[in-house]
C-alpha cells in the first residue's frame, strides 16, 4: 500500500504529495510559470549491425519478444489506445509477462478502457505494480479504493509526451498495436482489418522507449506506405492473428444525440461562435467526439453555409461530420489526432488535406509551441465546473475516477474555450461552487454553456462586448448555479474523502495540479 | 373504526420506477406495520450528495399523511424533490395510509394567468407518469406544456400520475408557458380535477368530448372545486372532439361554456371511429378538420390541430403545418420538444401577410389622424374586420419576434 506522503499546498490552493512512486514533485505553480532547464532524454544508441540487414525484425511471438528485450521485474511497459475499447495488444502484453513471471511493472498507458478490466486481476497477482495513465470504470474504482499499490498518475495527451520527453517516465519495453506494418517495423493505422486511423499516442513512446515491439494482424511486404511509426525505431515485429474487435474500435457511425435538452446547449455554442464573430473566413476550432460536440457541429455547418463561412482548417477526433465539411468545402483541412469512425478512417486514409499529427505536433507544452493554442475555439465537456470557471473531467462529483484527462487540458490554450454541459445530470449538479478535482484553471476556461443560459469568464470582457445585444441567454455563473441548486433542493453535499492520496492530476508541464483522494 | 378493520384496509403499497435505465424518477415500497417506528431504507444513486435530503423529506411526507409504523424502501434514480414526494405519497395512499390528506410540495410563483385568446401555436405534451421530462419542457419554448393524464397513462398509474401531476403544477417552473393538463375521460377525469384544479392549472384539455353536457359538467365541477379551495385564476377548456359525433356537435361544443377558448381534434380515435386508415396527407379527415375550424370561428373561440405523431419526419411536420395554417388552424400539439421550431415557422405569418397586414394598419392611422370614418388602401376601401386583423396579426408577429417593437408600437 501506499506509505504515507507529505502534502504541500500548490498554487491552485490544492494539496498535493510532495512525492509520487519514488519521484520528488513539483506543485503547480500557475499556468506558464514554470520553466524546466534541463535536456531531453533519449533512448540508447544503436547501430545497424545489430539488426537484420534485410530488414526483418519478426520474431516468432510476443513472449520471444518480450525475452529479447530482457523484461525483468520493476520495468515499465507501455501501451496506446489508438484501439479503443477493441484493442487486445495491451492484456496480451501484460498476461504475456505474467506468464513470464514477472513482477512489479509500472503499466502506462497512453489511456486505459473498461474492455482492460482484467487489468485488476493483474495487480492482485502482483504482475503490475501500478498504473499511470487514465482509469475508469472498474479500473478506476479500484485506484480511487486505495487498492493499487502505487499512486495512479494522470496526465493529459500531451503532458504524456512530456513526461516522457523530458524523462519523467523512462519506458523499458514499448508494445505498439499496428493495423498494418511491415517485418522492418514501418506501421499505420489507416489500412487493414483492424484499421483505426492514427497511431499518434504510440509516436513518443517508438522514439523514446529503451525497446520497441509492433504486434501487427496485417503484415504487408516493406515498404509500409504511409506509416507514422518509423521502422527505425523499432526493434521486434510480432505477427498475431488479431490485435483487436474491430467492432470496438471504431464505431460504424457516430450518432448525434437526439436529446432536446443536448441539443440545445450545441446550438448555443454554434450560434455564440458566429454572434461572438469567432466564426469568420479563416478560422479554425476543435470539437470533440461526444453527442453534443458532433450536434454542435452540424448547428456551425449550417451556419457556416448560410453565412459562407469557410475555416483554414478544424481538428479532430474527427467523425464523418468533419469529414462532410472537408468534402463540402467548409474547411482547408482536418488536423487530425484521432479517428471515431469508419468514415473518418477512410477520409484519412485517401484525403490528403486530412492530416495526422501527434500529440507532439498538437499538444506537448514542452516543445516550440503547440497547434492547440492556435485553435480558435475549442468546445469541450466536463462533468464539473465552479463558480471561478475551474473544471473537472477526472472524477465523479463524489471523487471516483471517471474519465481520463485526453487532450481536455491541452485544449485550454485555444482563443476560446467553452465547456458545453448540462446544468445538472439527474439530480447532480454540474455547476457547483468547487470543483471535486481541479484538471483545469479557471482562468482558461472562458465560457461554460448550459442548456439554462450561457456564462461567460468575466476576464473575458472581450467576448462579453462581442456577444452584447445578441439574443443569447448571457447570465453570470452564479445565477445558473443557484438555479440549479433550487431545482435539485439545495446544495450538494461534499463527499467525505480520506486524506489519504491515490492518484494526482499533472498539469501540462508537468507539476502536479491536484491530487484524487481515497474514497471512504 | 376498530383496530382489526383498520388493518384490514392496509396492505403493501408501492409507487414510482428504478432500475438501470430510469433516470429522475424514485420508487417506493411501504409496508404497514402494527407498531414500531417508520423505518426507511434508502439506496440512491445520488445518495453522497442528497442522502440525507431525501430521507428527510421522506419522514416530513410520510408525517404529513400521519404514516406512524411501516417500513419503507426507497430506490432512488436521481429524482427530484417533487417527484420524491409524489412517489411516496401515491405508494402511501397506495398502502392504504393518508386518505384525504396531501402532502404538498413548496409552492413556487407561477407567471401571470393566460389570458382567454393568448397564442396557442404549440403545446407539448408530457407524459404524466415520466417527470423527467417535466423540468426541461418551458426550454423548448413551447407556447403551453400540456400534463397529460391521459393516454400516455397506464390505467393501473392514474393515480400515482395525478400525485405528480399536481405537485410539477406547484413546483415545475414551466416558464412562460400556458400550464394545461389533459384529464381522463369522464367521469374518471372528474377525479383528476379534484387532484389539479386547486394548483391552478390555466387549462384543461377534455379528452374525447361528443356532447356539450360533458363540457357542461366539466364546467360546473371546476367552479365547484375552485370556490371550495379559492382559486381565483381563470381556468379555460380546449374540448378535444374525437370522433364523428363529436364532429357533429362541434359548434355547440365550442359554445357550450364561456370558458372553452379553442376546439381541437383527436385525429387517431377519429380515424378509427370512421374506419378509414389515417394517411399522411390526412384526406380522411379533411371535412373534420374543416367543419372544426368553421364551428370553432362561428362560436368565437379559436381552433387547433392535432399532433403529427413522426416524430423522425420534420418536412412531414413542416408541410402538415402550412396545411394546417392554410386551412384556418393556429396550432397543433407537439409529441416531441424538436417538433416546436418547425410549428413555429409553419404558422408564423409570411413576409408578404406581415408587409400587407403593416401597410392596412399605416393606412388606418393616417385615417385616424386625419379624422375619416373611411379606411383606403390605394383605390381599394379596407373594412373594421380586415383592419382588426391585421392588427391582430401584427401583434401576434410581434410576439413572434417577426416585426420590431418599436415599428408599430406607437401605432396599436
Amino acid at each position: 500500500m501506499i506509505p504515507k506522503v507529505e502534502l504541500a499546498l500548490n498554487a491552485a490552493g490544492r494539496m498535493v504529495p510532495a512525492m509520487v512512486n519514488g519521484r520528488p514533485q513539483i506543485p503547480y505553480i500557475g499556468v506558464g510559470k514554470y520553466q524546466p532547464r534541463a535536456r531531453k532524454a533519449a533512448s540508447p544508441v544503436r547501430t545497424a549491425a545489430s539488426y537484420p540487414e534485410n530488414g526483418d525484425k519478426r520474431i516468432a511471438d510476443l513472449e520471444t519478444a518480450l525475452r529479447k528485450c530482457g523484461l525483468r521485474d520493476g520495468m515499465v511497459i507501455s501501451s496506446h489506445h489508438h484501439l479503443r475499447d477493441g484493442d487486445s495488444v495491451a492484456l496480451m502484453a501484460l498476461q504475456t509477462a505474467a506468464r513470464m513471471g514477472v513482477k512489479d511493472l509500472m503499466w502506462f498507458p497512453s489511456a486505459s478502457f473498461p474492455s482492460q478490466k482484467d487489468a485488476i486481476s493483474l495487480m492482485e497477482s502482483g504482475t503490475i505494480h501500478h498504473i499511470e495513465g487514465s482509469m475508469n470504470g472498474p479500473l478506476g474504482d479500484y485506484c480511487t479504493q486505495g487498492k493499487m499499490r502505487g499512486m495512479g498518475v494522470l496526465r493529459s495527451h500531451g503532458g504524456r509526451w512530456q513526461a516522457i520527453q523530458d524523462g519523467e517516465v523512462h519506458i523499458d519495453v514499448a508494445v505498439v498495436a499496428a493495423p498494418t506494418a511491415d517485418s522492418f517495423g514501418n506501421a499505420d493505422g489507416t489500412h487493414g482489418k483492424s484499421a483505426c486511423g492514427l497511431l499518434g499516442f504510440a509516436l513518443a513512446d517508438s522514439i523514446y522507449a529503451d525497446q520497441v515491439i509492433v504486434v501487427t494482424d496485417n503484415l504487408v511486404p516493406f515498404p509500409c506506405i504511409p506509416s507514422q511509426i518509423q521502422g527505425n525505431n523499432v526493434d521486434f515485429v510480432v505477427q498475431v492473428d488479431s490485435i483487436g474487435d474491430p467492432t470496438r474500435i471504431v464505431s460504424g457511425t457516430t450518432q448525434i444525440t437526439r436529446s432536446p435538452d443536448r441539443l440545445r446547449i450545441a446550438e448555443f455554442v454554434a450560434r455564440f461562435l458566429r454572434e461572438a464573430g469567432i466564426m469568420r473566413n479563416g478560422f479554425s476550432f476543435q470539437a470533440g467526439s461526444g453527442g453534443i460536440a458532433l450536434a454542435f457541429v452540424e448547428y456551425l455547418k449550417n451556419m457556416m453555409l448560410e453565412g459562407g463561412v469557410k475555416a483554414r482548417f478544424v481538428r479532430g477526433g474527427s467523425t464523418k461530420y468533419l469529414v462532410e465539411l472537408l468534402e463540402k468545402g467548409l474547411t482547408d483541412y482536418i488536423l487530425d489526432g484521432q479517428t471515431f469512425d469508419l468514415d473518418a478512417v477512410r477520409s484519412l486514409a485517401k484525403d490528403p488535406r486530412h492530416v495526422a499529427t501527434s500529440p507532439f505536433t498538437s499538444y506537448n507544452y514542452h516543445g516550440k509551441g503547440n497547434f492547440a493554442s492556435m485553435v480558435d475555439a475549442v468546445v469541450l465537456g466536463a462533468t464539473e465546473v465552479d463558480v471561478k470557471f475551474n473544471g473537472n473531467v477526472v472524477t465523479h462529483s463524489d471523487g471516483r475516477l471517471l474519465h481520463g484527462i485526453g487532450g481536455w487540458q491541452n485544449c485550454l490554450a485555444a482563443g476560446c474555450t467553452i465547456l458545453a454541459v448540462p446544468s445538472f445530470r439527474d439530480r447532480i449538479p454540474a455547476i457547483v461552487d468547487e470543483v471535486t478535482t481541479l484538471t483545469g484553471p479557471g482562468e482558461l476556461i472562458d465560457v461554460v454553456v448550459t442548456e439554462r443560459g450561457i456564462a461567460i469568464n468575466p476576464s473575458r470582457q472581450d467576448l462579453l462586448d462581442a456577444v452584447k445585444g445578441s439574443r443569447l441567454p448571457i447570465r453570470p455563473i452564479q445565477d445558473i448555479k443557484a438555479e440549479v441548486e433550487r431545482i435539485c433542493g439545495g446544495k450538494p453535499a461534499k463527499p467525505t474523502l480520506s486524506e489519504r492520496p491515490v492518484a494526482v492530476v499533472k498539469w501540462v508541464d508537468g507539476t502536479v495540479l491536484d491530487t484524487v483522494w481515497q474514497v471512504s | 373504526m376498530s383496530k382489526a378493520t383498520e388493518a384490514k384496509a392496509m396492505r403493501v403499497g408501492a409507487a414510482g420506477h428504478w432500475g438501470e435505465n430510469i433516470r429522475s424518477d424514485t420508487h417506493v415500497w411501504i409496508e404497514p406495520r402494527e407498531r414500531g417506528l417508520v423505518d426507511i431504507v434508502l439506496e440512491s444513486r445520488v445518495k453522497p450528495y442528497y442522502g440525507e435530503a431525501i430521507l428527510a423529506q421522506a419522514r416530513q411526507v410520510l408525517s404529513a399523511l400521519r404514516v406512524e409504523h411501516a417500513q419503507v424502501v426507497i430506490h432512488d434514480e436521481g429524482a427530484l424533490p417533487f417527484v420524491v414526494s409524489a412517489r411516496i405519497e401515491a405508494a402511501a395512499k397506495r398502502a392504504g395510509f393518508g386518505e384525504g390528506l396531501k402532502a404538498l410540495p413548496e409552492k413556487i410563483v407561477i407567471a401571470e394567468a393566460s389570458p382567454r385568446d393568448r397564442l396557442r401555436r404549440s403545446r407539448l405534451y408530457l407524459p404524466g407518469g415520466e417527470p423527467k421530462y417535466f423540468i426541461n419542457a418551458a426550454l423548448h419554448g413551447p407556447d403551453a406544456v400540456i400534463l397529460d393524464l391521459e393516454d400516455s397513462v397506464h390505467s393501473a398509474e392514474k393515480d400515482a400520475a395525478r400525485i405528480l401531476v399536481r405537485n410539477a403544477l406547484r413546483a415545475v417552473d414551466f416558464g412562460a408557458c400556458e400550464r394545461m393538463v389533459r384529464i381522463n375521460q369522464l367521469p374518471l377525469g372528474l377525479d383528476d380535477l379534484e387532484e389539479v384544479i386547486p394548483e391552478s392549472p390555466d387549462l384543461i384539455l377534455i379528452p374525447k368530448v361528443e356532447r356539450p353536457e360533458q363540457v357542461i359538467e366539466v364546467t360546473q365541477r371546476i367552479r365547484q372545486i375552485r370556490t371550495k379551495h379559492g382559486v381565483d385564476r381563470e381556468i379555460w377548456l380546449i374540448p378535444i372532439l374525437e370522433s364523428a359525433l363529436g364532429i357533429e356537435n362541434a359548434f355547440k361544443i365550442a359554445s357550450a361554456s364561456s370558458q372553452v377558448v379553442a376546439l381541437t381534434i383527436g385525429l387517431e380515435d377519429y380515424t378509427a371511429d370512421l374506419g378509414a386508415p389515417k394517411t399522411a396527407l390526412g384526406a380522411e379527415s379533411l371535412f373534420a378538420r374543416q367543419r372544426l375550424v368553421n364551428a370553432a370561428r362561428a362560436a368565437g373561440v379559436q381552433v387547433n390541430d392535432s399532433v403529427y405523431s413522426d416524430v423522425g419526419d420534420m418536412e412531414g411536420l413542416r408541410v402538415w403545418g402550412l396545411n394546417s395554417k392554410a386551412m384556418g388552424f393556429e396550432g397543433m400539439g407537439c409529441v416531441h420538444p424538436l417538433q416546436i421550431p418547425v410549428i413555429h415557422e409553419a404558422f408564423a405569418p409570411t413576409k408578404a401577410e406581415i408587409e400587407r397586414a403593416l401597410k392596412i394598419v399605416a393606412a388606418f392611422n393616417e385615417a385616424q389622424q386625419k379624422g375619416l370614418a373611411v379606411v383606403s388602401l390605394g383605390s381599394k376601401m379596407i373594412d373594421p374586420p380586415v383592419v382588426q386583423r391585421a392588427l391582430k396579426l401584427i401583434s401576434r408577429a410581434q410576439s413572434m419576434g417577426l416585426v420590431a417593437g418599436s415599428l408599430v408600437a406607437g401605432n396599436t
